[in-house]
Formats: structure tokens, sequence, C-alpha cells
């Protein structure tokens, strides 16, 4: 029997197919799994639902290299740097072809993902109420309160077929542990039908369990244990590396023309067999530069009894 | 931009960050959010409001400015040190249980009630500009107390309508936020590269309250896309002063935010 620790290619291969709904980026700007992106390009995976709060450039790439056919989130682009130009391309001139959008706020993203891991159909809000991401949308219905008749917005739920969440460390059955923001890493891996878990460490069972509430989800939601050191370069990942700032700003300038995005693609993707060929195309010390000048480890916790 | 003014040369930007953070009130909940804002909460917690709380909705909380220039909410400087680390949306439940008095957002085109498009230009089939969308604007726009818009003052952004409301201002203006169920109050200042406008408190227009130095009411009324009411008070902005710019220089010490 094939055990849940597998190669990046054999994990997106396996569970990662074409037309499915992924969930990526749910940590925000940190934790982003660009590696398992960037595998997803490679293998050339075509009508994808990309569902995120935000994803900084990782969507952006993604739509760019048409893998994407629909957007569920709240914000597409390039957080340091600006507008995410491949997701411009598509939506005003439908290059490299359409793209569908599902527009949602932050909030109405994780209460989604949040109704969707609660086997709810929707969670009802307040928030939204009167702008234009309502009219025709069919993430949400408008209600009203049952005792006073007040508005609200009833949001659907979101129940991903895959998430890929990048982790600190996790073990090989993929009880892992997660530090720093969550964003919507939580209720966004208990939303979906499935986990790909990547990992900077994988360590022993006992190591994590040592530590149980930083347990990050049930390690029976998990399908995939991908051992993927430096996975979510250029964003940080707390306690590893901090985030590549010049990284984002090249990619913002490679990437304003469809001819620049095509070799921007070529270069750091394509012609690229795996992470270990991205890492070695990074400038000599840049991996150095970004590792922690210094290290603040938590006080330990006692879960004696 | 820089303007000489009593020996003390600043940005626009600078302006901005400093207007902003006088806006934060000691004791408060602040949706801090991305660029200008995240230098504004540093120099409220500096200068006058030491007891601030910053919620970042990545999932952190601070009562203590992160210690060096943030590209991103999310970047490590920013964890380490939390008084919490969570989920968003617990920090979102925050804002909605009315909890957060104060939010800040930027935008790409505002109106003359303060409503907000960061979606689309153009028609939504097919927009001349997609912009990035909401991220978390629209739910600070909707649910926190009050909130400030920070934007470039330029005609072609200061529209009559906006194309697409993705933050919601007042509506159509005087109750349309309550007859629409919104629960958090509004837009209270849109803080620019010219001026501050505040908004009248029955009609919920807005009015240009101050020009910031260099800048004649004038020139901003030429830069609005509507006929912008000018505040019988209106005056000079209160310029940034040495000690603001000493703080908003220590966290940005090359101008990524605050030099164009």
């Amino acid at each position: 029997m094939m055990g849940k620790v597998m190669t990046m290619a054999q994990a997106i291969g396996r569970f990662v197919p074409d037309g499915c709904s992924v969930l990526m980026g749910a940590a925000l700007e940190s934790l982003i799994p660009f590696a398992a992106g960037h595998e997803i390009i490679r293998q050339r995976r075509r009508n994808l639902t990309l569902i995120g709060p935000i994803s900084d450039i990782l969507f952006d790439q993604l739509i760019g290299a048409g893998c994407a056919s629909r957007v569920t989130a709240a914000w597409v682009g390039n957080v340091s740097a600006g507008l995410a130009h491949n997701y411009r391309r598509a939506a005003e001139a439908n290059t490299p072809h359409r793209l569908d959008i599902e527009d949602h706020s932050n909030f109405t993203l994780s209460l989604a993902l949040l109704a969707g891991g609660l086997g709810a159909p929707f969670i009802p809000t307040k928030t939204l109420l009167g702008t234009d991401l309502l009219p025709g949308s069919q993430s949400f219905q408008l209600s009203s309160e049952p005792d006073t008749g007040a508005p609200l917005v009833n949001v659907q739920a979101i129940t991903p077929d895959v998430a890929i969440l990048q982790v600190q460390r996790s073990d090989r059955e993929g009880n892992a542990h997660c530090w720093g923001n969550l964003g919507v890493s939580e209720e966004g891996g208990l939303a979906s039908r499935g986990v790909i878990i990547v990992a900077e460490e994988v360590v022993s069972r006992e190591m994590i369990l040592s530590d149980p509430n930083r347990v990050l989800l049930p390690s029976a939601k998990v399908v995939a244990v991908v051992h993927e050191p430096w996975g979510a370069h250029p964003s940080p990942v707390q306690g590893f590396y901090g985030r590549d700032h010049g990284f984002y700003e090249q990619y913002h300038l490679a990437s304003r023309t469809s001819e620049g995005f095509e070799q921007w693609l070529k270069g750091w993707i394509l012609d690229i067999e795996d992470r270990t060929g991205y890492l070695a195309r990074l400038p000599k010390d840049r991996l150095n530069q970004l590792k922690p000048s210094q290290r603040r480890l938590a006080a330990p916790v006692d879960y004696g009894y | 931009m820089r303007t000489e003014s009593s020996n003390t040369q600043y940005t626009m930007q600078e302006v901005m960050v400093a207007v902003a953070a006088r806006q934060i009130r000691d004791g408060e909940m602040v949706f801090v959010g991305m660029r200008l804002p995240l230098l504004a909460f540093a120099v409220a917690k500096r200068m006058h409001a030491p007891r601030a709380v910053g919620l970042f909705e990545c999932g952190l909380m601070r009562d203590e400015p992160a210690p060096e220039l943030l590209y991103t909410m999310s970047d490590p400087p920013n964890i380490a040190g939390a008084i919490w680390s969570t989920r968003m949306i617990n920090l979102m439940g925050m804002l909605q249980q009315r909890a957060v008095q104060l939010g800040m957002i930027g935008g790409a085109e505002v109106d003359g009630f303060g409503n907000v498009n960061t979606s689309y230009i153009g028609s939504r089939q097919r927009p001349t500009v997609k912009l990035p969308g909401s991220g978390g604007a629209a739910d600070i726009a909707s649910l926190a107390g009050r909130f400030l818009i920070i934007m470039q003052h330029e005609r072609r952004r200061f529209k009559e309508r906006v194309d697409y409301i993705t933050s919601p201002g007042f509506g159509e203006g005087g109750d349309w936020r309550r007859r629409v169920g919104l629960p958090g109050g509004g837009p209270a200042a849109i803080i620019t590269t010219l001026g501050t406008l505040s908004f009248d408190p029955e009609t919920k227009e807005a009015i240009l309250a101050s020009h910031h130095p260099g800048v004649t009411p004038d020139e901003v009324c030429r830069q609005t896309g509507w006929p912008l009411r000018i505040s019988p008070a209106v005056h000079e902005t209160t310029p940034p002063t040495e000690e603001e710019l000493a703080i908003i220089r220590h966290y940005d010490p090359k101008g990524f935010w605050t030099r164009p």
C-alpha cells in the first residue's frame, strides 16, 4: 500500500485532476503553496476552479498559464507591487481564455468555508449589504432576520475538492503543526474533501503529538504529505524563511506583457523539473538572506497529568 | 512631490499617514490595512494612542507596531510578538460584533458619498480594468464603527458615481446605510494626496474639510469629478510634525510606502 508521503508530482497527479476545485493561499500572504501551484502548471491542468481569499501572485500565475476557468476569491493581485497582469488580461480580454469570477470578500469567503466545514448549507452575515457583490451572485442570497425583518446575506457553503496547505512540519500521516496567522487554513481544510499537506519538515509522530493544540486539522482529511523545503518561496514561512519581496517586484515587471509572462513561465516553471531546479535558479545567497537572523523559540507547554 | 514648510520637507504620503494617525483614538481597536495605514498605526501608537490595538485580517492582533517595515501584514515581523495569532474569521467576527471602532481602506475609485470601487472599471462582463477586488475592505466598510478611505486624488478616480460599489460608503446618501441594513457607521473621512474630505452629518455628502500645504481648495475641486462642496471651516491641513516624521521614517527608512 502506498503511504501518504509522496513527491509533489505524484500528489498533484493523483489529487488535482482537470476540472477540480482547489483551495490555495489559505493563510493569506504567508504559507502560499507556490511549489504545488508550479507543479499544477507543469502538469498542464485545465479548467480548475481556484479558491482562496487572496493568493498573492500564485493565482495570477495559474491563470496566465491557462490552468483556471474559474476564480472564487476576495482579491487577486500582487500584494506588495500592485495589480495582477494575467488576471487583468483574462478578465478584460479573455487572454489566454475566458475566466469566470465569483467575487467574495475575505469575511464571506471564510464564512463560506466555515459553512462547508460545519456541513451547514449557508451562514448569514451583515457584511456586503448594499454592495454590488450581491446582485446576480450565486454565492449569496438576501434574506432577513426572522424576528425583526432586518436584512441578511446568506453566504452559501463552499466545499473544495482539495485544499493545498503549506505548513512548517508534519508527520507521515499528515498530523501537521502550523503556526503564525492562519487565515482560512483551518476552515478551508475542514471544508475540503481532501487535503494535500506541503511541509518544510517531515517529523516523527511523537514530535507532533507532543503539542496537539498546534495541529491544524485531523490527519483523516489528509490524502498526501509532500516534503518540500522552501515550498512556499517567495512567500514567508515563520521560523524558516522570510518573504522575498524582490521576487514579487520582478514578477510584476516580467508579467506586464503576455510575452514577458510566457518567458517568465518558461524560465521559472516549464523548463524546470521540480522545486530543486527552481531553487537552483535563484541568485546565489538569496536563500541564506531569507533565513531568520535569530531564533524566537516559544516556551514549551506541559501536557503532563 | 516634496513640499517646503517651516524648514521641514515631507511627501504627500507622509501628510496622509499623519492625518490618518490623528484619526486613531487612544484605546481603540483598529482594523489596520496595508501600506500607509500600517504606518499610521505605528505613528498613533507612539504619539497619542498608546493603548490602541491593531487587527490584521490574516489573523493577527498587536498592541505594539511590528519592529520593522512590513510589505504585507503576514510578514514574519508582524507575527512575532503579536498578542494573538489566529484565524481570519475570529477577527472578522469581532468586526461584525461591532467591537472594532476604526478601519482603514484604500481604493481605486470613490464617489461623493464615499462608496469605493476596487473591483471593476467599466462593465462587470467586459471591464476595461479588472481591479484586484475587495479583500477585507468591503467587510471593514460594512461593519467597522467608522472607517477612513485613503486614496490618490485624481479626477478620474473621484467620480460622481463609481462603476461598482465594492466597499459601501453612504450609498445614495441620507439614511441609506440604515435602510440597507449595514451595521457599521460608514466613512469618517477620505484622506487624499490633496486634502481631507469629511461627510455632511445629514446628507452624507463628502465635503472638503482641509487642503494639504501647497494645495488650494480650487485645485482639489478641479481634481474631483463632481461639484465638491467646501466646508465653511475649510483650512490648511496641519502638516506632519518633526516627531511624526521621525516615526514614519523610522519605520519606512527607504520610503517604500511614503516616497512616490
